[in-house]
């Protein structure tokens, strides 16, 4: 294994950036996923713990989505592949 | 989302995983379950496998313009596709086929099971949702294709009982979860459960879709309980 950093080439689009405006991680509520399962996923990508999990599950599903991680752009672009990953319908926007 | 509480419809196995010591879960699957199970997997794997780019240089996905593509089955694949293996029951796989519709063309922007299964990161922004595709895409379907692999590798064609261990749990979730997503497309899930019953008690082939779909629920939904 090499221990060389790696160069990370991410997706960006400079135009439409405010660079104060933090960016953050949505995920959207959908018929299909499990609450029990979206609350697991939550847990075991952001290492959140069970309570904070469930309450973040629950904004999903009764308000049709829900922040669950919010900073630098690239950071959040990396959270929805994973829940992609996933399953999630997870998507990026920069807060308003 | 949905629960499993209060779940209608056929009698179901009452089975699923349970945990089992030292982490990981088991479960114990029929001949015919296998088969059926084996069978929707690898479509899964089929349909998502079925669009990888060559290379990584290459298109992220085959664009609209390429969608007059009226596709024969069994046409020519893609280089660098994943094959997936034909699954456990031939017959099985057949009659299923048919229900996810996995024999039509599966261009991107068309197939909504795969728009599902490979969302949009930038629902408001085609440039930047784009650019994510190009850049996330191919190692997305490349991960569904292995998880569908893991467990194919796992589970037995004449079924029996399945250990996994816990990584191989998580990788079953996550494949289980993808085959739930694709259904529930096809289905036309709702979170109306009534309705769905509903429509299922007229008969159809909907009616043994949910059915199916209700049997994978239960394993997610014990699966997950195993490994919490």
């Amino acid at each position: 294994m090499s221990v060389a950093p790696v160069e990370v080439d991410s997706p960006r689009s400079e135009e439409k950036t405010t660079p104060d405006k933090p960016w953050v991680a949505i995920v959207w509520n959908d018929p299909v996923n499990l609450m029990s399962y979206v609350t697991y996923v939550l847990q075991q990508v952001f290492g959140y713990s069970r309570r904070k999990a469930e309450r973040l599950m629950l904004d999903v599903h009764h308000k049709g989505r829900a922040v669950v991680s919010a900073g630098a752009r690239e950071e959040m672009e990396h959270h929805v592949e994973v829940l992609h990953g996933y399953g999630l319908w997870a998507t990026v926007r920069q807060d308003t | 989302m949905s629960t499993t509480e209060g779940t209608g419809g056929p009698e179901l196995p009452a089975t699923g995983f349970r945990a089992i010591r030292g982490g990981g879960a088991a479960a114990r699957f029929a001949a015919a379950e296998a088969a059926l199970l084996r069978g929707l997997v690898s479509q899964v794997a089929e349909l998502v496998g079925e669009g990888l780019p060559p290379d990584e240089d290459g298109p992220a996905a085959p664009g609209p313009a390429a969608a007059g593509s009226t596709r024969a089955p069994g046409s020519t694949a893609a280089p660098g596709q994943t094959a997936a293996p034909a699954p456990g029951g031939a017959d099985a796989g057949d009659a299923f086929e048919k229900m996810l519709g996995l024999s039509d063309s599966s261009e991107l922007p068309d197939d909504p099971v795969l728009a599902r299964l490979l969302p949009d990161a930038y629902p408001d922004d085609l440039a930047a949702a784009g650019e994510f595709r190009r850049y996330t895409e191919r190692g997305l379907r490349s991960a569904k294709v292995a998880a569908a692999m893991t467990v194919l590798a796992t589970l037995p064609e004449d079924g029996g009982r399945v250990r996994l261990s816990e990584e191989e749990a998580q990788v079953w979730l996550r494949s289980l979860n993808d085959i739930r997503l694709a259904l529930g497309v096809r289905l036309e899930v709702t979170e109306d459960r009534e309705a769905m019953l509903e429509r299922a008690e007229r008969g159809g082939p909907h009616a043994a879709g949910l059915w199916i779909y209700d049997w994978l629920t239960l394993l997610q939904e014990t699966l997950v309980e195993a490994l919490w």
